[in-house]
């Protein structure tokens, strides 16, 4: 039997000499009619290479394929060779027998066209529908990806609509010439985790309907667990292992994948949180941080002269307490508010109402409190390039009026040292490091002024699972040192369960569920909080299937004065509570 | 330094490089009246007479040197782009970190008269200003460089926009760092490679908008020397002394090619997103 796709050897460079500068080096697949096979790989490991050389975008990415073969079995059965194909008959391929689907669904979708017309774009050129035959079959194919109330939905533009639907866009239009094979490049990694089941299951389904092939790239190995037949691991540009998904997760032979499974990390419903620094009750001592009535709002104009209409309630009431040398994790979907309660925490937003309590000092509302550090998710962007590191450091300093002398420079080399960085860093700048390199110097600036909370907001998102692992110890380790209290904001629970003491789950502007992390995590009571652990895509949840649902998540836009109710809570246990539920 | 060798290594660059740095070395001499001849001396008995061993570049008119006028000229001309360039760098800085620092409504106001200005063409608004003030150096001075200050303004306040919502910036604020401290070290700091481009380009907008200032008498005044100035005079005299014409043009247009040479250089070295893979 002849698979559907057979790449051999396949050999991909970059630049001036292609042959020098390889970044996939012999790449060897097949792939049957109707198979899954799930690519995975850290960044940089050449995954989403082989997949664009599939069907040779990666010659408009400025790569060029140095060799090996590739041969797609078209519908009609005869062989085509994809290594010596001419561009026009790569567009003929492209859509027709290979769909794919990028990671961004944000930016894949020209922004100021109809989404109607962009999926009816496909219908016209491959199968040179017109008019009315063109809608109605967008409209059938937003239908098949279960978008409700379809007719109405074509006339929206993209900024209509939510990350999660505007993905099923993009696979509406990767699906609508019914294509055989579908490359779909981390399409959730953008995504939050309720979606991407939602996503994860579509594609399943979808699967199940059409027969066809699909090629699934990640760099979360927990999540290829759901979805694939076969596993295909990548480093640097090699493919180490492959196999079948189950001899791959359950025996891994090669010492990298070993290392993968292993540093993922494992969700497992509160069993493995923390043992450390439980909050003993009646210590009397003071917290680090209160947070009483955090409401902020953003007020919406119709238009420039008008009062404000209403406003935006990104958070609605949020009271919290952190002690010293205590991780409280807040988890939440993108704008739940969560990262905007930390914003204000520092100050960055300006809080409409509520007080915090940072030590013994009571701040004002407006004011960033600077016992309060930061680090932010993405280590490339929070870096002030043209600095150097010892400019970098020696920032918080002469912020607050310090001078930079000798011992400053000895206290910087001291958290160079301690967060594992060389000690020649200091002359260097942000460029010179790897990712988890600058959130280690991110953490170093933050531990500048010895603050007594840190905020890290979605600090290890960004990281390559083994960095993530190694950053989470590193501050596990700093908070014992230093009894430093952490308001850890994260939507990956994985990554929560390891780090946190106390949880608080933040939906629509508003604590629903707080407590203990073990507590939490084992016996969630409200079901927002269910419905989250439950979208926890893990390697031992094998081909399991999750319900579709297909909610909006409610609009945080109220009227002027609307003022929410106030909230009934039903305690479960010393330290566990979770909002009521209508 | 190594700027200069990137500049070097640089296709256009070298030209580009080579061609200002001969009209600084030029513009120079012109200035310390370092010339084979006094540019205003007359010499009466060599009226127009053609390019010679003694007059490479022939004389005008009045018998005055024309090699000796144009290296005076670039001189003048140098020096009034130099100053406007500066001027408005300066000024499109200020206003434009200003308008993307304090937002809202200084942006607007800011913005707005920077459209009113960047409404009229850049040789009218020029003329405009002259007329008002009075010809004379310094006003062409102040007059190239509010012409200039709004491309400044714009050039700066985008990517000063940008920058400002950077996580760097946050991370500042989270230390308490003051808002000169974060406008000069994390926003100006970081644009001075877009600044550096358009300084290049502007000197040679400059230039000819100074150029054309003299061609219509209200820019340097005679009997000094400018580039335009000079080509003003040469007008009724194409026929019987072309030379008169060409040597004034030719520094004009090399002049012009040289700053937009090294602009794109400079464009394509400090921009690493401008870098193109190789074809």
């Amino acid at each position: 039997m002849i698979p559907l796709l057979s790449v051999s050897d396949l050999r991909v460079g970059f630049g001036r000499n292609p042959q020098a500068n390889e970044v996939v080096r012999g790449v060897s697949f097949d792939l049957a009619d109707g198979e899954t096979l799930a690519i995975v790989g850290e960044s940089g490991s050449g995954k989403s290479v082989t997949a664009l050389s599939i069907n040779r975008l990666i010659d408009f990415g400025g790569g060029r394929i140095t060799g090996g073969a590739m041969k797609l079995k078209r519908a009609d059965g005869s062989l085509f060779d994809l290594m010596t194909a001419t561009e026009p008959q790569l567009t003929g391929i492209r859509g027709a027998e290979i769909g794919m689907i990028f990671q961004e669904p944000m930016t894949s979708l020209n922004p100021v066209l109809t989404i109607g017309s962009q999926i009816e774009e496909s219908f016209r050129l491959h199968r040179g529908l017109t008019g009315g035959q063109a809608t109605a079959a967008a409209k059938d194919a937003l239908d098949r990806v279960r978008i409700p109330d379809a007719a109405r939905r074509l006339k929206y533009t993209p900024n209509q609509l939510s990350g999660g639907m505007l993905q099923r866009v993009m696979i509406a239009i990767a699906l609508a010439c019914n294509p055989r094979l579908l490359i779909a490049d981390e399409p959730t990694t953008a995504l939050d985790v309720t979606v991407q089941a939602q996503i994860m299951a579509l594609l399943a389904e979808l699967k199940r309907e059409t027969g066809m092939s699909m090629i699934f790239i990640t760099h979360d190995i927990g999540l290829v667990a759901g979805i694939a037949d076969k596993v295909m691991v990548m480093q640097n540009g090699q493919a180490v292992e492959q196999g079948e998904l189950n001899q791959i997760l359950d025996s891994p032979q090669h010492p990298y994948t070993q290392h993968l499974l292993h540093a993922v990390p494992h969700f497992t419903n509160g069993g493995t949180t923390r043992s450390d620094g439980r909050r003993d009750k009646g210590a009397g001592t003071e917290p680090a941080l209160k947070v009483d009535g955090l409401v902020v709002r953003f007020p919406l104009k119709s238009s420039f002269f008008s009062r404000a209409t209403g406003a935006v309630h990104a958070v609605d009431g949020v009271d919290f307490d952190l002690m010293p040398g205590e991780t409280l994790a807040i988890v939440g979907e993108s704008g739940s508010g969560k990262s905007t309660t930390a914003r204000a925490v520092l100050g960055l937003v300006r809080s409409t109402r509520g007080s915090f309590t940072v030590g013994a000092r009571k701040a004002s509302a407006q004011q960033s409190a600077l016992p309060v550090q930061m680090v932010f998710q993405n280590p490339y962007a929070s870096l002030n390039p043209r600095l150097s590191i010892e400019s970098i450091l020696a920032e918080p300093v002469i912020a607050t009026g310090g001078r930079v002398d000798a011992g400053t420079r000895v206290r910087m080399a001291s958290l160079l040292e301690r967060v594992g960085l060389p000690k020649n860093s200091l002359e260097r700048y942000p460029h010179e490091f790897s990712g988890g390199q600058r959130q280690r110097l991110c953490i170093a600036r933050a531990l500048m002024l010895n603050p007594s909370v840190v905020v890290l907001d979605e600090a290890v998102s960004a990281l390559d699972v083994s960095v993530q692992a190694k950053v989470l110890e590193l501050l596990v380790d700093l908070q014992r040192e230093f009894g430093l209290a952490y308001l850890f904001i994260s939507h990956d629970m994985a990554v929560v369960e390891r780090i946190a003491h106390r949880i608080a789950v933040i939906y629509a502007g508003q604590i629903v569920e707080i407590g203990d992390a073990t507590s939490v995590l084992s016996k969630p009571k409200h079901s927002y909080t269910k419905k989250l652990i439950a979208a926890v895509p893990t390697v031992d949840r094998r081909h399991e299937h999750f319900e579709l649902d297909t909610r909006q998540v409610p609009s945080l836009v109220r009227p002027r004065g609307f003022e929410p109710a106030p909230a009934r809570w039903e305690r479960f246990g010393s330290d566990h509570m979770a909002r009521a539920e209508a | 330094m190594r700027i200069l060798r990137a500049i070097f290594s640089h296709g256009s660059g070298r030209i580009g490089g080579v061609i200002v740095g001969v009209y600084l070395l030029i513009a120079i001499l012109g200035m310390l009246g370092l010339t084979p001849h006094n540019p205003i001396t007359q010499y009466r008995v060599d009226r127009l007479h053609a390019p010679n061993g003694a007059y490479w570049m022939g004389t005008d008119l009045f018998g005055r040197d024309v090699a000796s006028r144009l290296m005076a000229g670039i001189g003048q001309s140098f020096t009034v782009a130099f100053f406007s360039v500066a001027f408005a760098t300066l000024a499109g800085t200020v206003l434009g970190l200003a308008a993307a620092w304090l937002g809202r409504r200084w942006d607007g106001v800011v913005m707005r008269i920077m459209d009113v200005l960047l409404a009229f063409p850049a040789i009218l608004l020029a003329l405009l200003i002259v007329t008002v003030a009075g010809p004379g150096t310094w006003t062409s001075i102040v007059a190239i460089g509010i012409v200039y200050t709004p491309i400044f303004t714009r050039v700066v306040r985008g990517p000063a926009l940008s920058l400002k919502a950077r996580e760097f910036v946050d991370a500042a604020r989270t230390f308490g760092s003051s808002s000169s401290y974060i406008v000069t070290r994390h926003l100006l700091l970081n644009l001075v490679a877009p600044l550096t481009v358009q300084v290049t380009l502007a000197l040679a907008w400059s230039l000819l908008t100074e150029a054309g200032l003299s061609f219509l008498g209200l820019g340097t005044q005679p009997p000094a020397a400018s580039l335009g100035l000079m080509l003003s005079d040469s007008r009724n005299l194409m026929e019987t002394a072309p030379w008169l014409m060409i040597f004034p043009g030719l520094a004009i247009m090399i002049s012009i090619l040289g700053f937009n040479l090294l602009g794109d250089a400079l464009r394509d070295i400090l921009d690493p997103k401008m870098r193109r893979a190789p074809a």
